[in-house]
């Protein structure tokens, strides 16, 4: 009994967060998602004369090894020197550093500081 | 037989070309106990060693080591498993069990505070030393166990991770829930931690010893007592500053001395870890 007990405690909480999961699984395109306080955000980084440089390095270590070192995607994970990164505006690149894309493979880089993920945009945006 | 060891050397020459030719991502930064919601990247493997060692009074010192792999599954759920062992000064040297946890993400955004939801089994030699977490009334006494024990503990386990990114910090908080599936009560610890690197901005030239490859932080974590003797009675309580330090396009070392907070903890408890993260491992061996 008291067996029969634990292995249901167990299936019971791998079961439910799973469950909780697959709620939220659902959520996706997310350009329309971005809340407009955030789209019209300006880049503070924009005019930092290292800044391409430097959005270039964070690009190697942290990106590179799914949207390749030129940025030209690979495999399922896509390029990123297209008209859909040229025409977003930094602070909807900006949003989706921070959020990510989660349904569609794309991880939240929150843990890097705002101060780097601007360095990033403004990299995005000079490969166009 | 020849069949079998000609595949296994094939998947060994695979594995190794993999790991020593992989674009090598940086490992995540992090505590060693408390858990942040940063998940490990979908395709990326990160293999860590753990090791904290004390010298208890009244028992041998010990090195105890918990090898550990990460793996993204998705972007919303990672699955670790960890080997643990042990040497013991007099004693032996031992492996005393496993570990595996899964972690999931419900919500799909960053919000100001982040949950994410961890289960864990848990199949270990009860002499084991490697103190992942503080739970129930897991006091000093606890390492004067031996090697020689064989009591096996099998346990379930549930935290309830929450954590926020704010201004180039990170601040998180574990809620902890500890089952022995031989029926004894649940136990409740609770693990919290704060951290930074040291720069919020890169500079735009390589460097190995700047301040935005070092990270500092502290965190602090301890048993609640069980089911039936909720509290801070009788528990064990600890204070660790942390150091990080990622050398670029290699493994990131951590540093944490741990302070008992109270007579019924260890005075000195002293942690290293070494990560390395391999990217994108499994399309990488598909396509050899």
């Amino acid at each position: 009994m008291v067996r029969r007990l634990n292995l249901a405690t167990l299936v019971f909480f791998t079961v439910l967060p799973t469950f909780a999961v697959s709620i939220e699984v659902g959520d996706g395109r997310w350009q329309r998602k971005v809340p407009e306080a955030a789209r019209l955000r300006i880049n503070p980084m924009a005019d930092a004369p290292d800044a391409i440089a430097a959005g270039a390095k964070l690009f190697q270590q942290n990106c590179a090894s799914c949207h390749g070192k030129r940025a030209e995607g690979i495999l399922r994970h896509p390029d990123l020197r297209t008209d859909r990164i040229k025409n977003a505006t930094p602070g909807e690149l900006e949003w989706l550093l921070k959020n990510g894309s989660m349904k569609n493979g794309m991880p939240s880089w929150s843990r890097l500081p705002e101060p780097q993920r601007w360095q990033l945009v403004t990299f995005l945006k000079s490969l166009n | 037989m020849t069949c079998c060891f000609a595949k296994f050397a094939r998947l060994a020459i695979a594995v190794a070309s993999v790991v020593l030719t992989s674009g090598r991502a940086l490992a995540q930064e992090g505590y060693f106990v408390t858990y942040s919601h940063q998940m490990e990247e979908p395709g990326n493997l990160e293999i860590a060693v753990k090791s904290l060692t004390a010298s208890p009074e009244g028992a041998n010192a010990f090195v105890a080591n918990a090898l550990e792999f990460e793996y993204g599954a998705k972007t919303w759920w990672s699955s670790e498993v960890y080997l643990d062992g042990q040497s013991t000064s007099g004693e032996s040297t031992l492996f005393t069990g496993f570990r595996w946890e899964n972690r999931f993400r419900p919500l799909l955004r960053e919000h100001w505070i982040n949950p994410v939801l961890y289960v864990e089994f848990e199949d270990i030699n009860s002499a084991d030393k490697a103190l992942l977490e503080v739970v129930g009334h897991d006091t000093r006494d606890a390492f004067l166990e031996r090697n020689d024990r064989h009591e096996k503990k099998r346990e379930a386990e549930l935290k309830l991770i929450l954590s926020t990114n704010v201004k180039g910090w990170n601040i998180s908080e574990n809620v902890i829930a500890e089952k022995n599936l031989a029926g004894e009560p649940w136990e409740f610890g609770y693990a919290l931690g704060v951290s930074r690197p040291l720069a919020l901005l890169v500079s735009s030239s390589q460097c190995t010893f700047c301040r935005e490859n070092l990270s500092a932080g502290a965190e602090m974590y301890g048993g609640l007592g069980d089911r039936h003797s909720f509290g801070l009675h009788e528990t064990s309580h600890y204070l660790a500053p942390i150091v990080a330090w990622r050398v670029p396009g290699g493994p990131t070392f951590k540093f944490s001395p741990g302070f008992g907070l109270n007579d019924k903890s260890q005075p000195l408890l002293l942690r290293f870890g070494v990560s390395y993260e391999i990217s994108q491992i499994a399309s990488k061996l598909r396509r050899r």
